[in-house]
């Protein structure tokens, strides 16, 4: 999603601070809800799920002394629209460590916005096992939403067009930690 | 291996490794690397593929590749169907061209061939809309035999740039050689082949490879070694003494394989003739990686079917 053509930046969502509070605060309220968090199971959605998934394990390792295992997943092979997009996915390997069998999954990704992902990912999970429940959690909820889906932990509520792109950026995948709002330059007025 | 980035892949058809670039081959490795995963779940199957239908056209015996062809294919959630030979209006006396027709009257997806005879999966993909995937055309190519060599190569050595692959055995018949040689030269590989001069093709350094008709010659040293598989049903008899001759000259044998290098990888594409190409105690032995290139088998035509899916048919 980094270097999106044809669009700029419209405004900074969460600095490199606000990213790492918002992370902080959704890690508590995982393990609040959690007891704890010891059965949860972190899941990160390819790609940039999962150094989100990372960031929650630090996170929680901090508060409770434990870290919960890490996942990942590819959605690519569960998507509805294979041979609709362009270009071709490239599909990375998932992983899911050990049995979810009465664990309870966190699913984590950078955004939430169609919910198609979500809706893939949850299918992917299922082929895993049967865990006792899955939660959501996303650094950025930005609305529009095609499917009834919603997240549990939400690090930033924003309010965009359906034409505008949210870029997430973290270290580990692109050099920085940042949230931006990107747009069509010009004429396109500020955020609704 | 540099990763893939989306819309790399633009092909429709995978008729052999000689129209694939470095870059097409590196593509359909790493994509295989992925999918490897999947046959290790409790669910071995994804939907990728549903809705799409796979015709598996078999002119000529096989059972592993076509059923390996068959598992990918279910495993991706396509509906398969087989047609061989033995089964079918194949064997009455239709010809290819309305056995072909009649095929694509049903709008498969995807079509997988094997033919005895060169090129005709070529001919196929330039007359039907479906995507086309050369299984073994004659003495011609086999491509997904060759991806899944490369896999498994790729797996315990790291590399292919810079190996020393022998490929010892029935040169002239075997499409697996072909495809082998295109492949493992693209990537960077030394390649030699070796076999009795009655079944040496003239053109065999026009492949790319260095040509040996002693064994020792070829394995001394090597990272690899392929052995082939003496086609016994095919010309088995008139340009071979004996059995018993051949495996004296050219059976891999654990004094043979002493002469390759410590952690030399044994390939075998399969049916094993035990004691005649290859001595049991060497095909079962821990050099030997002959039965995760049957799994990596499985993984190739799955990356395979997804990359040619994903680019919309004529």
């Amino acid at each position: 999603m980094s270097a999106v053509v044809g669009l700029e930046v419209k405004s900074v969502l969460l600095d490199s601070d606000r990213m790492r509070r918002a992370i902080r605060r959704m890690a508590g309220e995982v393990v609040e809800r959690n007891s704890g968090g010891r059965d949860v199971v972190l899941v990160g959605v390819v790609t940039r799920g999962v150094p989100l998934a990372e960031a929650l394990a630090r996170e929680i390792e901090q508060m409770e002394g434990h870290s919960p295992p890490l996942g990942q997943l590819d959605i690519t092979l569960y998507r509805d629209d294979l041979s609709t997009i362009a270009p071709q996915p490239v599909v990375k390997a998932s992983h899911v460590p050990g049995s979810i069998e009465d664990k309870i999954l966190v699913l984590c990704d950078d955004v939430l916005f169609t919910g198609r992902t979500v809706r893939a990912a949850l299918d992917a999970l299922m082929d895993y096992g049967r865990p006792r429940a899955v939660e959501l959690a996303v650094l950025v909820d930005r609305g529009h939403r095609e499917l009834p889906i919603q997240a549990d932990f939400v690090g930033e509520r924003v309010r965009t067009r359906s034409s505008e792109v949210v870029r997430v950026a973290f270290e580990q995948t692109d050099g920085e930690e940042i949230v931006e709002l990107l747009g069509v330059p010009a004429g396109g007025g500020s955020d609704t | 291996m540099t990763e893939a980035h989306p819309g790399e892949w633009q092909r429709k058809d995978l008729l052999g490794i000689r129209d694939l670039s470095r870059r097409e081959i590196e593509i359909i490795l790493e994509t295989a690397e992925s999918f490897r995963e999947v046959a290790e779940r409790p669910i071995k199957k994804v939907p990728t593929l549903r809705g799409k239908t796979t015709v598996n056209l078999f002119f000529e015996a096989s059972t592993r590749t076509s059923s390996s062809f068959e598992i990918a294919e279910k495993r991706m959630s396509a509906d398969a169907i087989n047609f061989s030979t033995s089964s079918s209006s194949l064997s009455k006396g239709e010809s290819l061209l309305d056995t072909t027709r009649t095929l694509e009257s049903m709008a498969p997806d995807v079509l997988v061939i094997r033919h005895n005879h060169p090129m005709v999966p070529h001919a196929l993909a330039k007359r039907i809309a479906s995507r086309v995937i050369n299984a073994g055309d004659g003495a011609h190519e086999h491509p997904t035999q060759a991806l899944l060599d490369a896999l498994t190569i790729v797996q315990k050595k790291g590399s292919i740039e810079g190996l020393r692959v022998a490929i010892v055995g029935d040169i002239e018949h075997s499409r697996v050689v072909r495809s082998n040689v295109l492949l493992l030269r693209a990537l960077g590989a030394d390649v030699t082949v070796a076999g009795p001069r009655t079944l040496m093709p003239d053109e065999a350094e026009s492949l790319g490879a260095d040509v040996q008709y002693r064994m020792e010659s070829a394995i001394e040293g090597a990272d690899v070694i392929m052995m082939l598989r003496i086609q016994l049903e095919r010309q088995g008899r008139t340009r071979l003494p004996s059995n018993d001759e051949y495996f004296q000259l050219f059976g891999l044998t654990r004094e043979r394989v002493a002469l390759a290098k410590d952690d030399v990888i044994i390939m075998h594409p399969g049916p094993l003739n035990r004691g005649v190409e290859i001595a049991s105690d060497v095909a079962d032995g821990g050099s030997s990686v002959i039965l995760e290139q049957v799994t990596n088998g499985l993984a190739v035509r799955m990356a395979v079917l997804f990359l040619l899916c994903g680019v919309p048919a004529s």
